[in-house]
């Protein structure tokens, strides 16, 4: 009985902790809108961090998406090729990157590097009281700090996804028609006729609410960083755990919310 | 000027400052000892409205500020310079950069206006001709000295030292208790010094206060405080163990 007590207690004591995490997390993201409004946009700082989140991780972005519409076109040639359907080949393809596969893996990659990289920038400052000297000199740290990253994460990262697509869709079609011998004329016509401009939206929304789920989850990690080298790591560490697994857990939720909004006929 | 008014804080579930009362005039440069973790610092950052005490409140120019919001601390903020124990530079900034940040700020645009200003402010600390080093190339006393330039650029009517001279060498800790008495004198600034470090609290102090458990356990001038006949000022003055019970 006191084992389960103890047990009951250990994971009441997490579902909590993980409540008023999340509540710390909303009341930034809160606090970044209100900022947002509120306060002059700083586009310099906007765009050095575009450039930091867009334009330097369009390499690993692209392969990413190469890569696994590559794989996936192998796979699917492997598996249709029995029942003779190498011409569903094309949309099935099109369909999984747009639907999961490119805004899922495009943005398990940014939480991996911008959402690092965010969280031990911002954790640094933290302790070296950084964050503290500019709210001595009058400046919002929200204002300063988040809102520049946060609007850049939600700006490249549809685009991230939308180039992850466009190589993604790409790749598949060369391994499928070069590779494997796929009639190219009834690939290209089967993918345009069963891949839907909401197939599209899908992947774009996606990204930005996952976009917003990574920059606030290391933005909170960030600025909530114990004190010590020990605890920059510590944070970013969890930064990027916490923002995967928060992705992957909304994507099904938003998966079958998408589907039933835009499918519901 | 700037007064505390029976301040709490509790840290880690610790009380600090158990009713902590400071007043500090027109230029009259205040130095606060005590030993470490007794909350000099916490003192500070309430001061600075970067923490929020539990009681008491921070009267600044005749003005309550405990309780106001952030955005209602900033025009005070900007009336309140700030030396932090780190320096705390922008280390992504270059010195330039760090020091025009505050006028930039305050809404000053013109580049020549910024030259002019952070070149005098590098001047009075010592620094001239270091606008384009980056905080990361500065020794640990430069360091010090473009965190006080940067601190005293937009003319503050009181200044905040945190632990100036630690970790610093005598030499390098002299020229920063120097930098605090000239600039004191220079722009009339009030200022509360923080430290455990007795040369330079002798040197810059015209009123110290000891805190000892979360209260202001005594004050008096330099002299007074080096002839206190009270065991715990006394032993902490000379830098004796005993008194709390460590012998070798």
């Amino acid at each position: 009985m006191g084992r389960v007590l103890h047990l009951a207690g250990k994971v009441g004591a997490v579902f909590t902790d993980s409540c008023r995490t999340a509540g710390a997390v909303f009341l930034l993201l809160g606090d970044t809108l209100r900022s947002m409004v509120q306060y002059r946009l700083r586009w310099d700082q906007i765009f050095e961090q575009m450039y930091f989140i867009g334009i330097r991780s369009q390499v690993v972005v692209l392969t990413t998406g190469a890569f696994t519409g590559a794989v996936f076109a192998a796979q699917v040639w492997f598996q249709f090729k029995r029942f003779g359907m190498e011409s569903a080949i094309g949309p099935t393809v099109s369909i999984a990157m747009c639907r999961e596969l490119g805004p899922v893996l495009c943005c398990l990659l940014l939480a991996g590097r911008v959402g690092a990289a965010m969280a031990a920038e911002l954790s640094s400052m933290k302790i070296t009281e950084q964050v503290d000297a500019l709210r001595a000199l009058g400046v919002y740290p929200t204002e300063y700090l988040i809102v520049p990253r946060f609007l850049a994460l939600v700006i490249s990262a549809p685009i991230l996804t939308g180039l992850a697509l466009v190589t993604g869709i790409g790749c598949g079609y060369f391994v499928a028609v070069k590779i494997f011998g796929v009639d190219g004329a009834y690939y290209w016509d089967n993918t345009i006729k069963f891949t839907d401009s909401k197939d599209v939206f899908i992947a774009l929304i996606k990204s930005f609410i996952f976009a917003i789920i990574i920059s606030a989850i290391a933005c909170h990690k960030g600025m909530n960083c114990p004190p010590g080298t020990a605890g920059v790591g510590k944070t970013t560490t969890e930064a990027v755990v916490n923002a995967s697994l928060c992705l992957l857990i909304v994507n099904f939720f938003l998966t079958v919310l998408l589907n039933a909004l835009l499918y519901s006929n | 000027m700037l007064e505390l008014q029976g301040i709490r804080k509790s840290m880690g579930g610790q009380e600090v400052l158990r009713g902590v009362n400071l007043r500090v005039g027109p230029a009259e440069r205040v130095v606060v000892i005590g030993r470490s973790g007794c909350g000099k610092s916490v003192m500070l950052r309430l001061i600075m409205g970067l923490l929020q005490p539990e009681a008491g409140s921070v009267v600044f120019e005749g003005k309550k500020l405990t309780g106001l919001s952030e955005e209602e601390w900033n025009p005070y903020r900007r009336k309140i310079g700030m030396l932090f124990q780190g320096a705390a530079l922008f280390d992504s900034l270059s010195v330039f950069a760090n020091l025009a940040f505050p006028l930039r700020e305050q809404g000053e645009r013109s580049e020549e206006v910024l030259r002019q200003k952070v070149a005098e402010a590098l001047r009075i600390v010592s620094l001239s001709g270091t606008e384009e080093k980056m905080p990361a190339e500065l020794s640990g006393g430069m360091k010090k000295r473009a965190a006080l330039a940067r601190a005293i650029i937009s003319r503050p009517e009181i200044m905040l030292y945190d632990e100036p001279t630690t970790g610093l060498d005598p030499i390098v800790a002299d020229s920063i208790n120097r930098l605090i008495l000239h600039l004191g004198k220079m722009f009339g600034m009030a200022s509360i010094v923080v430290t455990h470090d007795m040369v330079s609290a002798r040197m810059v102090g015209d009123r110290i206060s000891y805190l000892h458990e979360g209260k202001i356990y005594f004050e008096g001038t330099p002299d007074q405080v080096d002839h206190c006949q009270d065991p715990l000022v006394r032993d902490f003055v000379r830098g004796h163990a005993e008194g709390i019970g460590i012998t070798g």
